[in-house]
Formats: structure tokens, C-alpha cells, sequence
């Protein structure tokens, strides 16, 4: 049963942005929540990411992003993740992301993204709601 | 009448003012105290009544919160500096309007250099991208995708010669916020002005150049404290002997409270960092008014009005005891704390993206009150994207109404004497003075970084105000409160074409096709051999600028010796 263990997830700082306020504000959230979190720290690669969320075992990895390179970051993780056979692994995140490209992310298969002013309670609840709705092997 | 009977009658005569003031005293008690009876028995509003930063604020400021008799408010320009840094502040000159930008390549950003110096603005700001500020070049693989994307891509001479083309350096000053590499960058600058012809003695204007505030909050770090803590001193050194109106270091503020820390948080590790500079270039054996003067600061402006006044009131006043009374500085140019401030991006809103613009206004106010001698007034969509040029124009136009039409330059430090600024600025500097104790006992700035403490407390800060954010229990307009409304954002964006990278890959290419290679070789060994000596490496860096080394070869030139930063990772 999917209740009975802690959902996993890879709170993650790509490139070399050091906005990591929001990061850490998810983190310790998700932890108060309930979630087993663990905190990449910042100036992640993509390959450093995928091998953390594999070496892991996340269920999800959410990515925070302010740097602009989203279109970049979050399409190259995705990549990653599908060929090293991790596709059941949620890649989700928020920062400064304007709508159209949100959608755009969207459509290559990437979870919810939130943006600026978002409640840590609406991110918890995504998380949640998506995990329930996964097979848990 | 003998000097024992003078001194009985002025013994008389401070006998009678004393019991005249504790008679006044009692009086004002006795009226404080009707007043609060009146005040009990009224219902109240439910509301934190308390700042952002977490200050309970009282219903009413009277003369007994602050006694002028032990903190004498004094004057402008005048030890302490409470009031300003200078006599006469803005009936001399206006607080310098200068707008924080960059994008795209060089070519583009000096275009919007241009327009902003043609539309009124006095100085200039440069916003490096994020490869810049880690010292990567943008043809380095960890440049990918963020190449011009949050700032102007600068990775060799060639591209700060573009950057500043048909702009005068010694006449226009300007402000490059980087850090990491800021010894670099500011010789790819120092050479720019060569190159133009300037005497580089005349060049005025800022590099941030503060590591300390980037291992607590900003994180563009490259090497470790030590060696990073050398290279500033470096810099100390050398601008002090050869580019003597030009300020080495920007001790930052901003980013610390943009990261979540309180009011008194920015305060007290802004100068406590300060002094750790200051402590620096007196152990390599620098006069303290040698390079003291240049020492220049940033504050962030939050929204909580008056309370960003008194912390710019208090800040002057700690800075200036701390440097006579503690450091010895002899020169009133070392105790005078001169900043740069700007509006607070934190407290802008995706939601409503409109009501940025008053916001922005209330804290530009602030800074003018606090007495600010250069402004940055954030655009309304920058918590969407960059900047676009109509959202700029706004943000310049606010401070432009503020200095002409709305009165507040008119006399310096119009607030002074209030009850409750008066008694904010006190409680404010004995706040930052319980954390210098505390800073203190773990044995200075950084010790506190290694162990994560500053980093820890800044994040508990931010959690607890994303609390109360999330609680309701405090109102952020268009966000939890009065939203109607707030999810139809029609802004325009500015979006950064792809190509832009592609571009300036092509042309760094060209560039390192076009060097001489012996030079690059030479001076960047010799540059690591002096990494391993004492030599001030200024003049060496300078040598393997002017032969085109780009940005990232001299950090690694550099990292070779000094090593590299590893972050303590916590949340």
C-alpha cells in the first residue's frame, strides 16, 4: 500500500543559479509534511541529479529553477531519467517559469511546475495526489 | 566669588534641572498611562501588528522610547552620521539613479546602457549572467542554456571593450555586481578604460567584490574563504594606490535579506562582515584610513517602511562607532558608511504584477528617507522575466517623481526626532550588537559560515515568514488577500532568443583564434606561481587580461592553487 511508506523526494538545484531561498523553503515543507527529503545543495548538472534521484530511490525529484535555463534543465533531467530507465520517477519543480513555457514543459511530460507566490500546501498536495494515483511496486 | 562657590552654585543649578527633569518624566508617565487606560478599553483589529521582520510594534511612540540625552541625534555629516553621510545630502546632489542591467551579449546591453543614460539615468549598473558570476566562460559546458540569459555574458576583454564602446569610463560611473571573480572582471574593466584612453586613475564606480555574503546567501562563490579573503585585500591594496575614487567593495545587505533574513539580520551581518574586511586589510598590514574610505555598502528595502529607515540610520551609526572607537581610524571618511539601496525583489508579486509599481514606490521613499546615495527601483515584471523597456522607464520614472515632485529631498533626514524612528534606530543597532556577541563567540564570520550558521538562520527566517504568508496570518495583496483579479497577467515579456548563446560562442572562437597564445601561456603560469607567494595579484591578473585570457582560464589559473568552495548542504 502506497500510504505505508514515506513518499521520497529529490528537492534539486540546477545550474548555477544560487537562488536557493525557495529550495529550501520546499524542502523543509515537504519534510514537515511527512515526505523523506533530501537536498541536492546547489550548481547541480543534470547527470549529478539523475544519479542522486537513482542512487536514492526518489519518487519524485522537484527542481527549482530561477535562472532562465528551464527550457534547458528541465528537458535534459527528463532525458536523463527516461534512459536510465527511471521514467516512474515524477520530475516536477517551480521558479520563475513563465506560463507559455510551463505548457511547453508540460507536453514533454514534465509533472506541474509551480510559480512565484505558489503555497507550499498546493505542492504538497500535487505530490500527494500524484503518488497515490501511481502502482507502487 | 571663590571657584568652591562656583562649583556649589552649578552643583545647585544641575541639582534643580535634574528634579525638573524627573518631575517632567513623571508627568509624561502619568499621561502615557491615561492614555493607555482609553486605549485598553477599545477593540483592536485582529492583526499581527508586528514588521515583517517579526518586530512587535508598539500602539504609541512617546519621548520616553528613545532619551536624546544618552543618543544625541547630532547632524548630518557629522560623527555618527545618524542623520547622513554628508552636511548638506540632497540639496548638493540627487541620490544617483541607477538601474541595475544586463542581457544578451554585449552588444545589446550596451545598446540598453545607452537608452537608460538617454533617458535621465546617472550611472550605471551591470548584471552579469550566471556563468560570469561562477567564472565560467560561455563556451564551457556548465554555461549551457544560461548564456545571456539572467545577465550580460562577459567572458574576456574583448567582450567589456563591446560592453562599454561610445561610453566614456571617466565620466560615467559604474557598478558591476559580481563577486567570485570580481578581481577578474574588474581588470577586464580596468584594461576596457585603458584601451579607451582613460587615465584609470579618474575611473569612479563600484565592484561588488563581497565573497562573505555569498558563502551566507548569494552562493557565487568559487574558492574557499582564505584565498577569496586574499584576493579582496588584494584589491584593497591596489585601488588604494591606483584607482583612488573607485570603491573595491560593495559590503552587501541585499542579498542576505533577499534570502529571508530580518531587518536586523541584514544589519548585523552586513557590518559585522564589514568589519571582518576591515580586520583583513589591517593584518596585511594596511593603514586602516588607507582603504577604509572606499568601503562602500548595499541595502535591500523591504517593505516595512519605517522600519528600512531606521535600519539605514542605525547602520551609519554603528559603522561609524565601530571604525573610531574600535579600528582606530583617524580620517571621518573611514567612519562615514555610504550605500547604495535597492527596492526589495522578494516582495514582488507574480500575481497583480501592476501593484509591483507601488510597492516599488514605498521602498524607493524609504531609502530617500533613510538617506541612500544611489537607488535601484526594481521593475514591476521582474518576478515574471527580465525587465522590458516600458517597465524599466516606470521603475526610473518612480524615483524621478519621488526626487522632483514629492518633496522628500527637500531637508536631510526629515524624520529624525520622530519618536518611533528614533527608537526603531536604537533598538535596531542593539539588536545588530547582540548578534556581533554571538557571531563573536564562535569565533568570528567565518567559522559561522563553516558550521552553516548564518546560511540556518536566514533559512529559518524565510520559513517563518513563508508561515505566515501561507496562514494568512499576514497579507500580502494579490496573493492571499483581495485576489480577484490576480490570475489574468497580460505583461509583455522580454525573452531571450536561444541564438544569443550560439552567437556568443561563435565569437569567443573567433577571439582565442586571434590572441597570441605564447602570451596566454606565459602570464597565466606566471599568475599561479604568484597565487603561491604573497605578491599582490592585481598587476598579474591585469597582464593576462590585456592579453586576452578569457575569465575562466584565470580562475582556473587561480583554482589550481587556491582550491575550490564546498558548500555545507542543509535545509
Amino acid at each position: 500500500m502506497s500510504d505505508e511508506r514515506k513518499i521520497r523526494v529529490l528537492v534539486a538545484k540546477p545550474g548555477l543559479d544560487g537562488h536557493d531561498r525557495g529550495a529550501k523553503v520546499i524542502a523543509s515543507a515537504f519534510r514537515d509534511a511527512g515526505f523523506e527529503v533530501v537536498y541536492t545543495g546547489l550548481h547541480q548538472t543534470p547527470e549529478m541529479i539523475v544519479n542522486a534521484a537513482i542512487q536514492e530511490d526518489v519518487d519524485v525529484v522537484a527542481m527549482s529553477v530561477l535562472s532562465g535555463a528551464h527550457m534547458t534543465l528541465f528537458p535534459r533531467v527528463k532525458a536523463l531519467l527516461d534512459e536510465l530507465g527511471a521514467d516512474h520517477i515524477l520530475l516536477t519543480g517551480g521558479g520563475i517559469i513563465p506560463e507559455n513555457d510551463v505548457a511547453d514543459l508540460e507536453l514533454e511530460g514534465i509533472g506541474r511546475l509551480f510559480g512565484p507566490g505558489t503555497s507550499t500546501s498546493d505542492a504538497i498536495a500535487y505530490v500527494k495526489e500524484w503518488f497515490s494515483t501511481t502502482d507502487d511496486a | 566669588m571663590s571657584t568652591i562657590e562656583r562649583d556649589i552654585l552649578k552643583r545647585t543649578d544641575l541639582e534643580k534641572a535634574l528634579r525638573q527633569s524627573e518631575l517632567e518624566v513623571t508627568d509624561l508617565r502619568a499621561r502615557l498611562a491615561e492614555w493607555e487606560d482609553r486605549y485598553d478599553a477599545l477593540p483592536k483589529r485582529d492583526a499581527p501588528f508586528s514588521t515583517v521582520s517579526g518586530r512587535e510594534v508598539k500602539p504609541l511612540y512617546t519621548e520616553l522610547d528613545h532619551s536624546p540625552a544618552d543618543k544625541p541625534i547630532g547632524y548630518p555629516g557629522m560623527y555618527p552620521f545618524t542623520r547622513g553621510p554628508y552636511a548638506t545630502m540632497y540639496r548638493t546632489r540627487l541620490w544617483t539613479m541607477r538601474q541595475f542591467a544586463g542581457f544578451a551579449t554585449a552588444e545589446e546591453t550596451n545598446q540598453r546602457y545607452k537608452y537608460l543614460l538617454e533617458h535621465g539615468q546617472t550611472g550605471l549598473s551591470v548584471a552579469f549572467d550566471f556563468p560570469t558570476l561562477m567564472g565560467y566562460d560561455s563556451d564551457h559546458e556548465r554555461s549551457l542554456g544560461e548564456v545571456g540569459v539572467c545577465g550580460v555574458a562577459v567572458s574576456s576583454l574583448a567582450d567589456m571593450e563591446r560592453l562599454f564602446e561610445d561610453i566614456p569610463l571617466d565620466r560615467v560611473s559604474v557598478s558591476m555586481t559580481i563577486n567570485g571573480p570580481a578581481i577578474i572582471l574588474f581588470c577586464f574593466y580596468v584594461a576596457a578604460a585603458e584601451k579607451q584612453g582613460v587615465d584609470v586613475s579618474e575611473l569612479r564606480g563600484t565592484v561588488q567584490n563581497d565573497i562573505l555574503k555569498e558563502y551566507q546567501a548569494q552562493h557565487a562563490w568559487i574558492y574557499p574563504p582564505e584565498p577569496a579573503l586574499r584576493l579582496i585585500v588584494d584589491m584593497f591594496e591596489w585601488c588604494s594606490a591606483n584607482t583612488p575614487k573607485y570603491n573595491p567593495i560593495s559590503i552587501s545587505g541585499y542579498h542576505i535579506r533577499e534570502a529571508g533574513a530580518t531587518a536586523a539580520e541584514e544589519l548585523a551581518f552586513t557590518l559585522r562582515n564589514g568589519f571582518e574586511y576591515v580586520e583583513r586589510g589591517i593584518a596585511r598590514g594596511l593603514d586602516v584610513d588607507s582603504f577604509a574610505p572606499r568601503l562602500s555598502f548595499f541595502f535591500d528595502v523591504h517593505n516595512d517602511f519605517f522600519e528600512e529607515i531606521a535600519k539605514l540610520r542605525a547602520a551609519r551609526r554603528i559603522w561609524a562607532r565601530g571604525m573610531k572607537e574600535k579600528y582606530g581610524a583617524k580620517n571621518p571618511d573611514s567612519w562615514r558608511l555610504r550605500t547604495h539601496c535597492q527596492t526589495a525583489g522578494v516582495t514582488l508579486t507574480a500575481q497583480q504584477p501592476e501593484n509591483n509599481i507601488v510597492r516599488v514606490a514605498y521602498q524607493a521613499m524609504a531609502a530617500a528617507l533613510g538617506g541612500t546615495q544611489s537607488l535601484h527601483t526594481n521593475s514591476m515584471d521582474e518576478t515574471l522575466a527580465l525587465p522590458t523597456e516600458k517597465a524599466v522607464r516606470i521603475a526610473l520614472r518612480t524615483q524621478q517623481i519621488l526626487a522632483h515632485e514629492s518633496g522628500v529631498a527637500l531637508t536631510i533626514d526629515p524624520l529624525a526626532g520622530s519618536h518611533y524612528v528614533e527608537a526603531l534606530t536604537d533598538e535596531l543597532e542593539e539588536d545588530a550588537v547582540g548578534l556581533f556577541e554571538e557571531i563573536d563567540e564562535m569565533g568570528g564570520v567565518v567559522p559561522g559560515i563553516e558550521q552553516g550558521w548564518f546560511q540556518q538562520e536566514i533559512a529559518n527566517s524565510a520559513m517563518r515568514q513563508q508561515r505566515e504568508v501561507e496562514s494568512g496570518d499576514r497579507v500580502t495583496v494579490g496573493v492571499n488577500s483581495f485576489t480577484e483579479g490576480s490570475s489574468d497577467v497580460e505583461i509583455e515579456m522580454l525573452r531571450i532568443d536561444p541564438e544569443v548563446e550560439k552567437r556568443q560562442v561563435a565569437s569567443m572562437s573567433d577571439m582565442r583564434a586571434g590572441r597570441d597564445d605564447e602570451v596566454v601561456r606565459v602570464t597565466l603560469a606566471a599568475l599561479t606561481e604568484g597565487c603561491r607567494s604573497k605578491e599582490n595579484l592585481v598587476p598579474l591578473i591585469l597582464d593576462c587580461v590585456r592579453g586576452y585570457c578569457t575569465l575562466y582560464e584565470i580562475r582556473a589559473a587561480m583554482e589550481e592553487v587556491f582550491g575550490s568552495y564546498k558548500e555545507p548542504v542543509f535545509f
